[in-house]
């Protein structure tokens, strides 16, 4: 199962990511975990949150920028050399990682990383051979959203 | 047509027509506005030397200044009386501009509006919403009073508040939307983001009447994609009637000019002189039938050319391509002539969309800095920076292709970029030259 992240525009302002926050703050809507890739002008926020519906129509309320899309996570061992072969495993197949992130918490010793490709279903066939555990969304986010 | 024998009246008699209103309106102004007599008595010029079309080139310019400088009534030419209404312009340098409308005025306005309305296959069996502002601006009212006269059910609505024009669109079995472009494109900004489930297509639109801002055919494609309708120009200004000036037909390619109201001219900007039919210049405008706030030879500042294409629509007066912006908008950047429209365009062609943008112009040293804020919308936001740095680069690329110029590109969030009454300011020049 796919787990659901939200993006969002944010001017490289102050101020502005707060703005975003609070839209989900105000909506009772759980950041899971987040990262920011910027540039000198703007920044693309990337969360995972415990009800990407809620926090999408509390964006767009807010007339924030932003969309919904798919992502791989990924559960690693957390040791020297783990991340490096389950790349190994997309660069054999020749799948272009977009981006990737760590998620923030362990799970039982083990790392959980967020990968994005612009095909997940030809990822996931890669990964279905290979022993990963693909992390399922009730799992990162709770039962109890 | 709503007055065929005007409409498609032939050129010639058309002609006589406006000479003998002419002399009517130019000697109306002569006589009753101290500021005319004044002006035409420097410039060696008396109403009794207008025996031609031709001898109006030798007729001074008014000019959007003459009218700062006579704020509020200076211009007007019968007593306050006899007038029964004003507009004022927004002005954002100096003065608001203020034009005077007896009763017979504004019946020429509504007239000119629903010769408009009916140019765009609009009828009385349409119900119209009217999404212009009502108030000092000529948009509301004109459309308004044009409306009514054409007999169609009028929906006063005024601008903003989406979500009740949507729930009007549908509760009212609206037919024709009037606005400003950059408001239909907001409109269906709101329905694609906040209300997905409101099919445009269950609603009755079909027409939508833009004006009081320049905007370009990718915005015109965009518009009439999105809210599935027919997008037809209407075109004026407030200090010669306001919107009704001049309206398309359905070819859709120039508009026509109520030629038996409003005689028009184009000139060369730089010298003044009359430039024949099929140049591009600066429209003048003159007022052949007004009677509070006659406009004698009033340069627009808005750049376009004049024809007759024997226009398939039946209509015989002359024709004006689509203002592709005014003189006052048009920005010299390091030496090139750049028009807000052919940005549109370029950013229309590099997304496939028309977002909000905005040009600012400064001078670093003796250099021109050009740099383009866009809004960035959910079509052309994605998650991924690359795709991103690629529509900024693309836009750059576009700009140095185009215009020949290189210009920064900024996204910037919703709404950043000011907006007043439903215009986007589309330009700021912050040079002090
Ligand atoms: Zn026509």
């Amino acid at each position: 199962m796919n787990v659901t992240q939200l993006s969002a525009f944010v001017s490289n302002k102050p101020g502005h990511l707060q703005k975003v926050l609070k839209a989900l703050a105000d909506e009772n809507v759980n950041i899971v975990t987040l990262i920011v890739a910027e540039t000198s002008d703007f920044g693309i926020l990337r969360m995972i949150v415990n009800d990407s519906e809620r926090g999408l129509k509390a964006l767009r309320e807010n007339n924030i920028t932003c969309s919904v899309n798919d992502v791989l996570a990924l559960e690693i061992d957390d040791k020297p050399g783990s991340l490096f072969n389950a790349l190994d495993v997309f660069a054999k197949k020749n799948l272009n990682i977009e981006y990737m992130y760590a998620f923030t918490e362990k799970r039982d010793g083990r790392a959980v990383m967020i990968f994005r490709f612009e095909d997940i279903e030809a990822a996931k066939n890669a990964l279905a051979d290979s022993g990963y555990n693909i992390v399922r969304k009730i799992d990162l986010i709770g039962e109890n959203k | 047509m709503f007055n065929k024998e005007i409409e498609s009246m032939p050129e010639k008699k058309m002609k006589e027509l406006q000479l003998e209103r002419l002399k009517w309106s130019v000697n109306h102004a002569y006589t009753n506005v101290p500021f005319y007599k004044k002006k035409f008595d420097a410039a060696g010029f008396h109403p009794d030397q207008l025996k031609s079309l031709d001898d109006m080139k030798r007729v001074p310019f008014l000019t959007k200044q003459d009218m700062r400088d006579n704020y509020p009534y200076g211009l007007f030419a019968v007593p306050l009386s006899k007038v029964v209404r004003v507009h004022a312009s927004s002005g954002t340098t100096g003065n608001a501009t203020v034009v005077g409308y007896t009763k017979s005025d504004v019946n020429v306005f509504a007239e000119v509006v629903a010769r408009c309305l009916a140019a765009y296959g609009v009828s009385e069996n349409d119900v119209i919403q009217n999404a212009y502002g009502y108030g000092l601006f000529t948009g509301g009212l004109g459309l308004h009073y044009g409306s009514e006269k054409l007999g169609a059910l009028t929906v006063p609505i005024s601008g903003g508040n989406t979500p009740r024009q949507l729930m009007l669109f549908k509760d009212f079995g609206t037919t024709v939307l009037c606005s400003t472009p950059s408001y239909a494109l907001n409109v269906a900004d709101y329905i694609e983001t906040k209300m997905p489930d409101f099919k445009i297509e269950s609603t009755k639109l079909r027409v939508g009447v833009f004006g009081a801002e320049p905007w370009s055919e990718a915005m015109r494609a965009e518009i009439e994609k999105r809210l599935k309708i027919d997008a037809y120009d209407i075109y004026g200004l407030s200090e010669v009637i306001g919107p009704g000036v001049s309206c398309e037909c359905s070819a859709k390619s120039g508009l026509h000019v109520h030629e038996d109201h409003f005689y028009v001219e184009i000139i060369d900007p730089d010298t003044g002189e009359v430039l024949p039919e099929g140049t591009k210049g600066e429209i003048v405008y003159t007022s052949l039938t007004k009677e509070a706030f006659p406009g004698i030879r009033y340069r627009s500042r808005d750049i376009s050319m004049l024809y007759h294409d024997n226009c398939s629509c039946g209509r015989t007066l002359v024709k004006m391509e689509k203002v592709s912006g005014r003189s006052d908008d048009m920005l010299i950047i390091r030496g090139v002539n750049v028009f807000p429209s052919q940005v549109e365009t370029i950013l229309m062609e590099a997304e496939g969309t028309e977002p909000h943008y905005q040009i600012i112009v400064d001078r670093k040293g003796s250099m021109d800095d050009i740099e383009v804020m866009v809004e960035v919308n959910e079509k052309i936001f994605s998650d991924e920076l690359k795709v991103l740095n690629n529509l900024s680069k693309n836009i750059a690329d576009r700009f140095r292709s185009v215009l020949g110029i290189t210009a920064k590109v900024t996204l910037v969030e919703p709404q950043t970029i000011p907006r007043s009454e439903g215009k986007a300011v589309r330009v700021v020049d912050k040079r002090k030259i």
